[in-house]
């Protein structure tokens, strides 16, 4: 079984911080923005450390709580070594689990927390993820000014970081189940075009969480997946219809519920920011849905193995959240 | 779905780009950058009296020291999206690659960062430029004696 039922898990609370342009973007109810990417630090790196750190303190803070409150911090980003998030576990002394799924980070890490409280291994979980577009530029693209006109299949990555706090008490959000997901590969090398990359992957653990959950689409009021892009969502609606019969009608993705279309950002958002950012700051204050899927769905992308001619495989993880507030 | 069938799949929903468009573009606006060259190097025949091979000397230095600049000052970046190649295949996208290089490394330090990713982009076409004169030069010599 990939899929697994929680009786008492919880995301009691969020906080976010998001970039200069998703500043600008359809999300607007995020507590606090960038003006710039430096954020007053040196260098990016250093912002997006600071990036994560802003976020965990402030979330403390709204709570009047400390770190030591929680039993554990789990957490990643996309950087090598996921460098951004080790770093900034140094400012927390308490123990720490770093896990990368590349974009699927997200949903990792509330499978992880919400898998150690359950079991009743802990109380409190702070989880953390982020991204930085220039940061992600850097190490999978090219120097942040250099300027290589891309196709219309790529996608921008989100700059973001966002904390949320799990726990045993009721809280905000319940989460009610998860599947956890198989790393999938259908032969796309074109790491411009990572939608078509991941689709596949989520469309597998959809099918997954559907038939081990005893579940129909209509179960929920809305799926959303990570950040396939507006082309990657159309290359999934398509996938599903033609390999599993499904229909994919409440649908949305939010790498193309991100940014505006004026805003040049190809087919949409991604990163590991971008779920996240999307859920917490439109989905949920809409307040119209109340059962949603999330599928957050990661390109496990390495440049060695993209010029070694490798095709890029992705990776999805679902997780079923009820709304109760 | 097997792979070619996804691959097929694939390619239906991505929209295609627009080839012949970005070939027009990139021809004309390369074409104003040589135009704009062709003025310079007429300024300094006309105004300083150099000879054609000085002032060409000359162009290449402000044509590079203008792309570092916008470069720096994060124009670019932009303008190539709109532009497409007629930007990078002048001696503009070579001072362009190196000084984006220079730019994102310089913090990583002057030897580890700045030094050893310089060429990060422009290291091809010094290697390639260099052999491909090598071999223009042999077959010169065979033909032209």
């Amino acid at each position: 079984m990939a899929s697994i039922k929680f009786k008492n898990v919880y995301i009691k609370d969020y906080y976010s911080i998001v970039g200069p342009i998703e500043k600008e973007s359809q999300i607007k109810n995020y507590d606090l923005a960038m003006d710039d990417y430096y954020f007053k630090e040196k260098t990016f790196e250093l912002a997006e450390i600071k990036m994560q750190q802003t976020v965990i303190d402030n979330l403390l803070a709204r709570h009047k709580m400390q770190i030591s409150d929680f039993d554990i911090l789990i957490g990643g980003d996309l950087s090598n070594q996921i460098s951004i998030t080790n770093y900034n576990a140094v400012n927390y002394n308490i123990p720490f689990l770093g896990i990368y799924a590349a974009c699927a980070t997200f949903c990792e890490s509330l499978i992880v927390g919400a898998n150690l409280i359950e079991s009743n291994s802990c109380q409190k979980a702070m989880l953390i993820t982020s991204s930085h577009n220039l940061n992600a530029e850097k190490q999978f693209r090219y120097p942040v000014e250099y300027g290589a006109p891309k196709p219309h299949t790529a996608t921008f990555t989100s700059t973001g970081a966002i904390s949320t706090m799990l726990t045993k008490n009721q809280g905000k959000i319940k989460i009610e189940s998860a599947t956890i997901g198989r790393v999938i590969e259908l032969g796309i090398k074109d790491a411009n075009n990572l939608g078509a990359v991941m689709a596949p992957a989520a469309a597998a653990t959809l099918q997954t969480h559907l038939v081990e959950m005893k579940r129909d689409l209509n179960y929920y009021d809305l799926i959303l997946t990570g950040d396939l892009g507006c082309i990657g969502s159309n290359i999934l609606k398509e996938f599903c219809a033609t390999t599993y019969n499904l229909k994919l009608k409440k649908y949305l993705d939010a790498g193309c519920e991100l940014f505006l279309k004026s805003q040049d950002t190809f087919s949409g958002g991604s990163g590991p920011a971008c779920l996240p950012l999307v859920l917490y700051n439109k989905i949920l204050k809409q307040k119209k849905y109340r059962k949603i899927l999330i599928i957050a769905t990661g390109a496990l992308h390495s440049v060695a193995m993209v010029n070694q001619k490798q095709s890029i495989p992705a990776i999805a993880h679902a997780v079923s959240l009820e709304v109760l507030s | 779905m097997e792979k070619e069938e996804y691959k097929k799949l694939v390619k239906k929903i991505s929209p295609a780009e627009n080839k012949l468009k970005n070939i027009i573009v990139a021809f004309l606006m390369g074409g104003a950058v040589a135009l704009i060259g062709e003025f310079i190097v007429c300024g300094l025949m006309t105004i300083f009296g150099l000879s054609r091979v000085d002032a060409g000397g000359w162009l290449v230095l402000i044509v590079i020291f203008v792309a570092c600049l916008l470069t720096a000052l994060n124009f670019f970046d932009n303008w190539v999206m709109r532009c497409k190649c007629g930007l990078i295949i002048p001696t503009t996208g070579f001072a362009h690659s190196v000084a984006s290089s220079a730019l994102d490394y310089r913090n990583d330090g002057l030897i580890t960062g700045l030094g050893s990713n310089f060429f990060k982009l422009a290291g091809s076409v010094i290697l390639y430029g260099v052999i491909s004169a090598f071999i223009l030069v042999i077959v010169r010599v065979i033909i032209g004696g």
